[in-house]
């Protein structure tokens, strides 16, 4: 029994090991009900991530069903123009001349909330900084040596990486040197309707079948007290 | 009096296609043990779960397309442009896990109750058999959605091959079909998918149960009902299939597809164990992930497999953990089939080995490190341990008489009712009364139950008992 004990107490301190390591994401706070920071994240999206990432996956017409406004408005406020509402979300750039310029093909973005993570997504955005030695001149605390420059970089301004220390280690911190258009609260609200929109992209039918849900579960366990009922009546006389 | 027209129509065709007797062999008149419990379900559940994914499947191949270019592309049609096509993929995919979850308890019943032993080791062995071309078939269809770990998952396993000597390169091109995972191999595992494996699946399924059939259901004494019958040559301690049974289950399904459902509609991923999160990614040849891990009902073998530091030692070592398990019925030489009345060894043993399986399905999921390979080659040597020093240990085991007849277990409810009864007196142990305060507290805070503080002697007591009682269960 002792020895039981000693490989469960072993077994929880590997846990703990294989858990530290990278950067603390911060957390984006994500609600698909919100039809006013989906739009607005939709609008960012055509203007800071159209022009090379697409979400090919995605229909215009899907998304003014979803979020209950009309279709005319998402062709006019939405999309870029000359798009059919039933078009899905294509980028301008073709894959030559990103690969040319990138590098790399900006990946399709329809999956990346389900590939990445909100929490990720949200960090990621907010955390590059100024880096000459780099190609575009920026990196990123999240994901280092990145192959896509700041986008935002003037909504949010520019920042520096300062490593600091503290009786539990090292880490780097960001701080703004030149602020941007945005104040620094707005640009947290402004990648999060992004990053909002990027989640219900990722997977449209979130709300549909978590509504849906409720009736199936209330549905089943009517069926089970039936069942349970039936089961008992049968077996009354079984001894 | 003349039968009617629709009875005459019945008749020629019972008389020509025996439907009644095939009813009756399998249902109506199948004896089974009445003292069947919670671990007998996932019999039928598993037989539930098997229709789900025919089911599911053939509507999934009407949108899929097997083809490197569009695989992944067509799995998000299905997702967002087919009306209804995200449930249907959603039940598929949560259908696989919940196979493996229903067939891994199916499994452990066997183990608990000896349903593998004399006169049912072919039952097991069709069992045995049903696993592995699960496992293929999971394997295989966990390729087609073409995303990253789908890639690189069949990648690592089928280089796995190319570890045997002399034909291993070769053998492991002949089943890609090419140099890496690619076009040719995504079709040939679509066709096996939907409907080489599924037809072997569904065949196994009838050996399963007509050998079941015909030796009668083990039970959780473990004991032969057939050894007892009635004047009428019924088991005395049987009751029919259906109507008894059919019932029974029914409350099982309801059980069983709540968990389902709550799976489906509210965390269909399961935090990146049903579906991963890389495989929402498109495969891409020319990019390694930095973390490979199989699916989660793979990982108790894929540790095995990375436990062994040779790798072709590692391959015979992963096989060899699902071999040894055909084995069973002929490793344990104890004649007692059920745990109620089996030795302590074997208890310690049985409890030792799920402990492992679970560890080693936990350092499957995980990032090799220096400590997570020790602890799993010493779980490695545990779950060989198990089956192999089997036939010593269960030779000299203690066993406990083992009854004629099935034992009276008392009902779910009448647990639940002897539990109720006995709170009052637990707490009135783990508690005592506190001193009489003068402090004025808030009047809903005076009943008899805020009177009391807990009481650490009977904490301990009650502890006591419950750890003794522990003991003594595996003794």
């Amino acid at each position: 029994m002792k020895s039981l004990v000693t490989i469960l107490l072993l077994f929880t301190l590997v846990f703990n090991v294989s858990a530290s390591e990278e950067v603390e994401l911060q957390e984006a706070n994500i609600d698909l009900s919100d039809t006013d920071s989906l739009q607005r994240g939709a609008q960012h999206f055509v203007t800071y991530c159209l022009g090379c990432h697409s979400a090919k996956h995605m229909r215009y017409l899907r998304f003014a069903l979803d979020v209950g406004v009309d279709p005319k408005k998402v062709l006019n406020d939405i999309a870029p123009e000359g798009a059919s509402i039933y078009d899905q979300i294509h980028s301008a750039m073709n894959k030559h001349d990103a690969e040319k310029w990138f590098g790399v093909q900006p990946p399709d973005l329809s999956l990346i909330a389900r590939s990445r993570g909100a929490d990720w997504l949200y960090s990621y955005l907010k955390s590059y900084y100024v880096d000459p030695s780099r190609p575009f001149g920026v990196n990123n605390l999240v994901f280092q040596d990145t192959a896509m420059p700041n986008p935002l970089w003037k909504l949010q301004g520019e920042q520096h990486a300062e490593a600091r220390k503290t009786i539990y280690g090292e880490y780097t911190k960001l701080e703004l040197d030149a602020p941007g258009s945005l104040s620094e609260h707005e640009f947290d609200l402004f990648v999060n309707d992004l990053v909002n929109f990027l989640v219900y992209v990722g997977e449209p039918v979130q709300l549909e079948r978590e509504r849906l849900g409720k009736y199936v579960l209330l549905f089943l366990i009517i069926f089970l007290v039936i069942a349970y009922l039936l089961k008992k009546e049968y077996w009354k006389d079984v001894d | 009096m003349k039968p009617s027209r629709l009875a005459e129509c019945g008749n020629w065709v019972l008389n020509r296609f025996p439907v009644t007797k095939f009813w009756n062999d399998h249902m109506a008149q199948y004896y089974a043990p009445k003292n069947f419990n919670i671990w007998y379900f996932f019999g039928s559940l598993a037989l539930l779960v098997l229709v789900n994914q025919i089911l599911t499947g053939i509507l999934l191949t009407m949108n899929y397309k097997p083809d490197a270019k569009l695989a992944f592309d067509s799995v998000e049609y299905i997702m967002r442009d087919v009306p209804w096509g995200w449930l249907v993929r959603y039940m598929h995919s949560t259908g696989a896990s919940a196979f493996f979850i229903v067939i891994y308890l199916h499994m452990f019943r066997a183990l608990l109750y000896g349903s593998f032993k004399h006169p049912r080791e072919l039952i097991w062995i069709f069992g045995m058999l049903l696993f592995v071309a699960l496992m293929a078939e999971a394997f295989m269809g966990y390729l087609l959605p073409w995303g990253q770990m789908s890639f690189w998952g069949a990648q690592v396993i089928i280089s796995l091959f190319s570890a045997i000597p002399v034909i291993g390169d070769d053998l492991s091109l002949w089943i890609r079909g090419d140099y890496v995972i690619a076009d040719a191999t995504l079709n040939r595992f679509f066709a096996f998918h939907v409907i080489a494996v599924p037809l072997v699946l569904v065949m196994l399924v009838f050996m399963h149960l007509v050998a079941l059939h015909e030796v009668g259901s083990n039970n959780p004494d473990g004991i032969e009902i057939k050894e007892s019958k009635d004047p009428w040559g019924h088991p005395v301690d049987g009751i029919p299939f259906h109507p008894y049974y059919t019932v029974k289950d029914l409350v099982g399904v309801g059980v069983f597809l709540l968990f389902f459902a709550t799976v489906i509609f509210y965390m269909p991923e399961m935090g990146g164990y049903f579906l991963e999160h890389a495989n929402f990614i498109p495969a891409d040849p020319m990019k390694t992930p930095e973390h490979i891990a199989p699916v989660w009902y793979f990982t108790p073998f894929y540790s095995i497999l990375r436990a062994i530091p040779d790798k072709f030692a590692g391959v015979i070592g992963m096989g060899g953990s699902i071999v040894v398990l055909f084995l069973m019925p002929w490793l344990d030489r104890c004649k007692v089939k059920s745990i109620r009345y089996r030795g302590g060894i074997f208890k310690k043993a049985l409890f030792l080995f799920v402990i492992s399986f679970l560890a080693l399905g936990y350092l499957g999921t995980q990032p090799v490190t220096p400590v997570a390979t020790t602890l799993a080659r010493l779980f490695t040597t545990i779950y060989f341990g198990f089956f192999l020093l089997m036939p010593i240990y269960t030779r000299w085991e203690k066993t406990k008489p083992v009854p004629r007849r099935l034992t009276k277990v008392k009902s779910f409810e009448d647990q639940l009712h002897e539990i109720e009864e006995q709170i009052p007196a637990l707490i009135d142990e783990i508690t005592e009364v506190k001193p009489v305060s003068t402090e004025i507290g808030h009047p809903a805070f005076k009943g008899a139950f805020f009177n009391r503080r807990p009481n650490p002697q009977g904490i301990v007591h009650v502890l006591s008992r419950v750890v003794t009682k522990l003991k003594r269960s595996l003794d």
